[in-house]
């Protein structure tokens, strides 16, 4: 089994196809969304895939050492063009395949229309531990 | 203390109920209620069989779950099921929850879940903590896999290897050494240590079925286990074979290995395993890096590449190669390994650095870092790049 984490992107990622904001969505398509997203979850928890998932704030801001005996520089409370992160969720799969299948399906979510937003979502390998056995 | 008699009986137990007619996953659950029930009222009074008092009551519990029926009912029944007294022979029960917990049919993943849960007799708990997942998940994965295998039963073929051929099916014993050494190879850690986990359940295999692959599998995993002090710093950074303080290795276990693999050996029925122990055993027999009888280990890694035909083992077998005659001839066979393999790079490196082109070596050490599956080798591998081009920069 390997870990892999599902970014779900603000912006940074490349336009989805059913490109709309949400907040022109009818309430329902937000509720259809949200829905099949926690749908989703349960899912893999029934599997035995899921790990974790949360979803992030819009807000962020850099943080930077400024220094001994100085507080740390931010960049102000307002967000720039930073690519922000919507939020994640981490799986346990049996391979890398199954990791892309499932993204592919998360990115199915409904958006506007109640049509699948086909948003662009990030799928990365955790680092593992090492195995017992290199050498 | 008595956990551990609790999680060596908790199998057969298991077996027992399953070979009477119960389905595996309600038989697990009436074992685990008599294992609480064992921890609640053994410490006031041990019973003088232990098993004998596990199977009575995980049976009685199975009956009360399994028949709704009125307690005077259930009653009846536990006076007419009453196992006979005395100790039940375990031997083959056991292996039958190997294999059925080994089953073809369920992922490896799940296999090895249920394994850790219905052979180890570990907690669901343990094995989250082991796999770093949440309770919750393992516990569906352990019960998607209880419900796959519930009814599957395990055949008297399947359960006696050693009639020739029979080896190399799915659902024989080579399934069951997988799972067994998918276990050993996690390197993750919960309050459990899955490598010592793995060698106490082959060791329990090994006592009761005599194939000479299982005692393979057991002599490699006692080698690698004896040297897993020396394979990390106190920092946590990777100490590469030839660097290691071979007066950390654990020379016991080592001795136990060796002596269990020659014994294997000496039948004359080569496998996987034996050939890795073999390889295994070579490094740990070597007083130092440089007296490593790498001209015999070249050897085992041919033979393990007719038994396996895996790139794996041609990749190893180029270090080898490298070691015993010269970086030349090592990159001449890692030619004809496939470049796109993990830890490609790292092995070309190595072997161009020993051939004195370091440029190309430190060029190859940091895409192999920037491939790396795990960030202590990731680390090591970076290290290994600052080295060389620090070096060059002089």
């Amino acid at each position: 089994m390997a870990k892999y984490l599902l970014l779900k992107h603000y912006r940074g990622a490349p336009a989805s196809v059913n490109d709309v904001p949400m907040d022109q969505w009818s309430p329902e398509e937000i509720s259809a969304h949200v829905r099949y997203m926690n749908d989703f979850a349960a899912r893999l928890e029934k599997t035995g895939e899921f790990v974790d998932g949360q979803a992030l704030a819009p807000e962020g801001a850099w943080v930077r050492y400024d220094g001994e005996g100085r507080p740390p520089v931010t960049d102000g409370p307002f967000a720039e063009t930073k690519d922000l992160i919507a939020g994640w969720m981490i799986i346990d799969v049996d391979s890398y395949e199954r990791a892309v299948e499932l993204a592919g399906e998360l990115s199915a979510a409904p958006g506007a229309g109640g049509k699948p937003i086909h948003e662009w979502l990030e799928v990365r390998p955790f680092l593992a531990t090492p195995p017992t056995i290199t050498d | 203390m008595d956990e551990l008699l609790l999680r060596s009986l908790t199998p057969s137990v298991l077996t027992v109920l399953v070979r009477r007619g119960a389905d595996f996953a309600a038989a697990e659950d009436a074992v685990q209620d008599a294992l609480v029930e064992a921890v609640r009222v053994w410490p006031a009074e041990r019973p003088r069989d232990p098993k004998g008092w596990l199977v009575t009551v995980a049976w009685r519990r199975f009956l009360d779950a399994t028949r709704a029926d009125a307690a005077r009912r259930r009653r009846e029944d536990r006076v007419e099921v009453e196992p006979a007294p005395g100790p039940a022979s375990a031997v083959d029960d056991t292996l039958q929850l190997y294999f059925l917990c080994a089953h073809p049919s369920l992922t490896p993943a799940s296999a090895v879940a249920l394994t850790l849960r219905a052979v180890g007799g570990l907690t669901t708990r343990q094995i989250a903590e082991a796999y770093l997942v949440p309770e919750a998940t393992m516990a569906q994965r352990i019960s998607r896999a209880k419900r796959t295998v519930s009814g599957v039963g395990v055949s008297p073929a399947r359960a006696k290897p050693r009639a020739r051929g029979s080896f190399d099916r799915p659902g024989d014993v080579a399934t069951v050494l997988r799972v067994l050494y998918l276990v050993f190879n996690e390197g993750y850690s919960g309050d459990v240590d899955l490598a010592a986990e793995a060698i106490r359940l082959t060791r329990q295999l090994a006592a009761i079925i005599d194939h000479p692959e299982v005692a393979g599998l057991l002599a490699l995993m006692l080698l690698h286990h004896a040297r897993r002090a020396a394979r990390t710093a106190p920092d946590g950074s990777l100490v590469p074979l030839a660097e290691q303080d071979r007066g950390r290795w654990d020379t016991a276990l080592i001795a136990e290995g060796v002596g269990i693999l020659q014994a294997a050996l000496a039948r004359d029925r080569l496998g996987e395993f034996q050939a890795q122990a073999a390889i295994a055993a070579l490094h740990a027999d070597a007083p130092t890096a440089e007296e490593t009888d790498w001209v015999q280990i070249v050897e085992w890694y041919d033979e393990l590449a007719r038994l396996t035909d895996s790139p794996v083992v041609r990749l190893n077998r180029a270090v080898a190669v490298g070691e015993a005659d010269g970086p030349r001839a090592g990159l001449a066979a890692l030619a004809a390994v496939d470049a796109a393999l993990p830890r490609h790079d790292a092995v070309a490196a190595y072997l161009h650095e020993r051939d004195g082109d370091l440029a190309t070596a430190a060029r190859l050490y940091a895409e192999a870092a920037h491939k790396a599956p795990n960030l202590a080798e990731r680390d090591h591998l970076t290290r290994q790049a600052a080295r060389l081009n620090a070096r060059r920069g002089r």
